[in-house]
């Protein structure tokens, strides 16, 4: 019995070899799927749970990191505010040359859209932008906004005095809404809902008759409509001055209201147009330059414009221009006056103090990683508390701690006049300078350097350095030639995080490095939360990015990022 | 030995002021010749022989090289290759250029040095394998690195520290006839340091086996195995069963010895002098004779009963019941009139007496 099942087993396993023998094309799973198919479906699960354990911190990380960054980088380049604040001005700027102060045209364009913007209470943030670019335009604009209601005001008056039905908003309404429009509202207005009204709509052929003049009273009847609080409807509002404005350039202009017929418009309102029409040649013109030289001299001068029309764009480089000192002006980039020059001397001074401090701690935490690595667990393991102790002190407390010893009548300047090494009256100033920013930022970051030496030491084995001094070497010649190579990935791993953590850092220059000490970081801040200029901030922050990034390039290829271990 | 080429005298070696690692080693090396240090973990051998590489120094005692004492002489200036038991290649270097390190030290010109290390490489199979690094090789192949390295410089004396422990059975085996074999031919000095006892015994020409700091006994491997000076070396080299009495009769040349159970056996007195000492007797398992045709007619036997048998091959491993203990083994070779016994049978079991060994209590 025996005897028969071992012969079956043996044939079936020589018949299982032949099958596997045979078989040609993918590898099949015992239920006949490709075996790659079957260890797919075999393996999702699993990874399914592994992204489900990530996921959290994936989530939190894109949320709080990487959002972050991008949004850095694209206010850096963003400048939409200009031309969705002054669309019409934008547009009418394209073609000036920037040699004459701009025609009446232009300030018409400017009128419509400073209106609507300050309807909006917009002017004031496009003010704060462009007063980046040219000290003083934030004024102009804050003065401008209550002074708005003077332009068009003298068409308003003779409009006004040509007719009264002109001050009338059903006058208004008749000759510019969209009938449907008017017939909607009226229901609207019949059942006194919570609902908003209709958002209003031109009547159809009016904005190829009076362009400017629909334009105008669109903008008007959706600013009303748009407010927030207690939206207000066209029909019982008054047009603005400004839409009188229009009005008057589109007749002006030799609008064909003679032409105007058909039920699209009111007969009263056509004869009152044509009428009007007729009687604009009589009509004393305003000067708008003069009117908004009125209101600010500013309007009356080159700066604004040239700055409006130089960042028209919705996307500008200006904000990384002048993150490395230099700016855009109507005739190219320029580099910015030799006094206010700062940000390349700021990018400088970060990187060669960074490094100086990086090389400080290399200096510094190579002797201390070897002891700690060739010292008896025990005792390597108390000093390792030591190197932590720093840590589990909070960062100001450290940073203060410098203040007091470093400062003129602080420890160590009366120790060295004590010693007589220094005169009284000859103090070393080694605070709210350089000084004070390299020796704190170096203890403060010499942990950082520690750690991964001591990690990357620890692994290598005391039979290399023996192995080389039995081979001739002496012990100068051992270490250099055949511990200090296999130390060098915690060296490099070192460096790139002492670098990155201080080229970035903020707090210990703020407090010890006073004028000539402190990094790029604090002007960063500074953008952040007190000029408020975001845009020059990212641009900043990512001019700082690209150069970590560009260094970590340069160090994976002369280093190799193979070779960066953290233990 | 007069022309010693290494030689310890009274060496001692204390790490922490209290206790002796080393206690008085007075041991002499001649030129060419192949010594193993054995010996259980713990024992001294391994900070002998870092002693004499110059890692550690001696707390007393000299030792000297080739007639001149080398203790105040450090590491670099010793000229003494050495092999470490994880090999210590150096992984960011090429294995030529590992070579070429002790050749460079003692600024040995370029294509001198090349030559060098081809020769050397080519002494252990590897010349196609210069240009790899270390990590890219097999533990074998880093052991043969290892010794070439050891060799390149052409060291008159070259130190082993349990170099083949990280490789598989079938490799150790090859690399010890190779490692033998090329000392032999170069004619080195060789100390090796080892746990394994097979090793020292195939490898040596002498082996000094090293227990609580001192060497046990210094011979060559038959003389060590077969007559084994006390019982730490009977136990610690080869299988051996033992057993315990007291010396009940002596003799000129053989001792009757009466077994804590009562039962008397013949041994050959070897650390015993007079009747009434404790001893503890040592027979080797392939001596035990269970055909009482080829004892003396007066010999003494034991009675044994069989606990296990089992069948290895080439051998059989009896083990039996002897005088209250378990743990007696008997190897028989796999012969056509070789009896397979069972377990629960009763059999005689006798030797010669010069194959048991009365040795220290």
């Amino acid at each position: 019995m025996s005897d028969a099942t071992a012969g079956n087993l043996s044939q079936a396993a020589a018949e299982a070899r032949r099958d596997d023998a045979a078989q040609t094309g993918p590898m099949l799973a015992a239920d006949g799927r490709p075996l790659k198919q079957s260890l797919n479906r075999a393996l999702r699960a699993q990874k399914l749970r592994a992204l489900a354990l990530i996921a959290p911190l994936l989530i939190f990380l894109l949320v709080t990191f990487v959002a972050p960054i991008l949004d850095m980088l694209f206010r850096s380049v963003e400048n939409q505010i200009v031309s969705e604040t002054l669309p019409r001005t934008v547009i009418a700027l394209e073609d000036w040359d920037a040699e004459d102060l701009p025609s009446e045209d232009i300030y018409a364009a400017l009128a419509y859209d400073l209106h609507a913007a300050v309807e909006r209470r917009i002017h004031t943030r496009l003010g704060s932008r462009l007063n980046y670019e040219e000290t003083g335009l934030s004024s102009i604009f804050r003065r401008s906004g209550r002074g708005i209601d003077d332009v068009g005001e003298g068409y308003a008056d003779q409009f006004i005095d040509l007719d009264p039905a002109w001050e009338e908003p059903a006058t208004w309404i008749g000759l510019m809404a969209d009938p449907d429009w008017i017939a909607e509202q009226a229901a609207w207005a019949a059942t006194e809902t919570e609902a908003r009204e209709p958002v209003f709509q031109l009547a159809p052929g009016i904005a190829d008759l009076l362009p400017e003049t629909a334009d105008a009273y669109r903008s008007f009847a959706l600013a009303l409509q748009a407010e927030a609080r207690n939206p207000d409807s066209p029909t019982t509002e008054e047009p603005w001055n400004t839409v009188f404005l229009a009005l008057y350039r589109d007749l002006s202009a030799g609008a064909e209201v003679g032409a105007v017929e058909g039920p699209e418009f009111a007969r009263a309102e056509v004869v009152r147009l044509q009428e009007a029409a007729a009687a604009v040649a009589s009509f004393t013109p305003v000067d708008l330059r003069a009117t908004f030289a009125d209101i600010d001299e500013g309007w009356a001068e080159m700066p604004i414009w040239t700055t409006i029309q130089t960042f028209s764009d919705p996307y500008t480089a200006g904000y990384f221009l002048a993150a490395v000192d230099l700016q855009l002006t109507p005739s190219g980039i320029e580099v910015v006056e030799e006094n206010q020059r700062i940000y390349m001397l700021l990018f400088q001074r970060t990187m060669v103090l960074s490094l100086t401090i990086m090389g400080l701690c290399v200096i510094l935490g190579y002797p201390i990683a070897y002891l700690l690595s060739n010292l008896p667990l025990r005792t390597s393991n108390m000093l390792l508390i030591l190197v932590l102790l720093p840590f589990w002190t909070s960062l100001l407390v450290r940073t203060s701690a410098w203040k007091v010893l470093l400062q003129q009548e602080g420890v160590i300047n009366d120790l060295l006049v004590w010693i007589g090494l220094v005169a009284d009256d000859a103090r070393l100033a080694m605070i709210n300078n350089q000084v004070g920013t390299v020796v704190a930022m170096t203890h403060i970051l010499l942990p950082f350097m520690i750690l991964p030496l001591y990690s990357v030491m620890k692994t290598i084995p005391p039979s290399y350095m023996r192995a080389a001094k039995s081979l001739g070497a002496t012990n100068w010649t051992a270490f250099r030639r055949v511990y200090f190579p296999q130390s060098v990935p915690g060296i490099g791993a070192g460096c790139i995080l002492v670098f990155i953590l201080s080229i970035g850092y903020y707090i210990t220059p703020e407090i010890v490095g006073g004028r000539t000490g402190i990094f790029i970081s604090n002007r960063i801040a500074f953008h952040i939360s007190d000029s408020l200029n975001w845009g020059l901030a990212a641009a900043l922050g990512s001019i700082l990015l690209a150069l970590v990034l560009v260094l970590y390039w340069l160090y994976d290829r002369i280093v190799g990022i193979d070779n960066v271990k953290l233990g | 030995m007069q022309d010693a080429f290494v030689s310890f005298d009274r060496v001692q070696k204390s790490y922490d002021g209290e206790t002796l690692v080393v206690k008085d080693l007075n041991l002499a090396i001649g030129k060419g010749e192949f010594l193993t240090m054995l010996g259980p973990s713990g024992s001294g051998k391994t900070t002998c022989l870092m002693m004499l590489a110059g890692f550690e120094t001696a707390t007393h005692g000299e030792i000297t090289l080739g007639g001149n004492p080398i203790n105040n002489i450090p590491p670099h200036k010793r000229g003494i290759g050495m092999v470490f038991q994880n090999y210590a290649l150096f992984p960011h270097m090429t294995v030529a250029e590992n070579l070429a390190f002790p050749l460079e030290v003692r600024k040995i010109g370029k294509s001198d040095r090349e030559a060098k290390v081809m020769r050397a490489l080519d002494m252990v199979q590897m010349g196609d394998f210069g240009g790899r690094r270390p990590a890219q090789l097999s533990g074998g192949q880093q052991q043969r690195i290892a010794l070439a390295r050891a060799l390149v410089f052409e060291p008159e004396l070259v130190l082993m520290d349990e170099p083949l422990g990280a490789l598989d059975k079938q490799l150790r085996e090859t690399m010890q006839f190779e490692i033998t074999n090329l000392a032999h031919r170069l004619g080195i000095t060789v100390v090796y340091v080892t746990h394994d006892q097979t090793e020292a015994l195939t490898m040596s020409d002498r082996v000094a086996v090293f227990d609580d700091g001192r060497i046990q006994q210094l011979d060559a491997p038959d003389v060590l195995y077969e007559q084994p000076q006390n019982s730490f070396v009977a136990q610690f080299i080869g299988e051996n069963n033992t057993l315990e009495g007291t010396v009940a009769e002596m003799h000129e040349d053989m001792c009757v010895v009466r077994l804590d159970d009562g039962e008397l056996i013949d041994a050959l007195p070897v650390n015993v002098s007079e009747v009434g000492q404790r001893t503890k007797v040592s027979i080797r398992p392939e001596r035990v004779e269970m055909n009482k045709d080829r004892l003396a007619p007066d010999a003494h036997t034991l009675k044994a009963e069989v606990v296990e048998f089992i069948y290895m091959g080439d051998i059989y491993r009896t083990r039996l019941r002897v005088a209250g203990h378990e743990d007696f083994v008997v190897k028989t070779r796999n012969a056509p009139d070789q009896r397979r016994l069972k377990p629960g049978e009763r059999i005689e079991i006798g030797w010669l007496p010069q194959d048991c060994r009365a040795l220290d209590a």
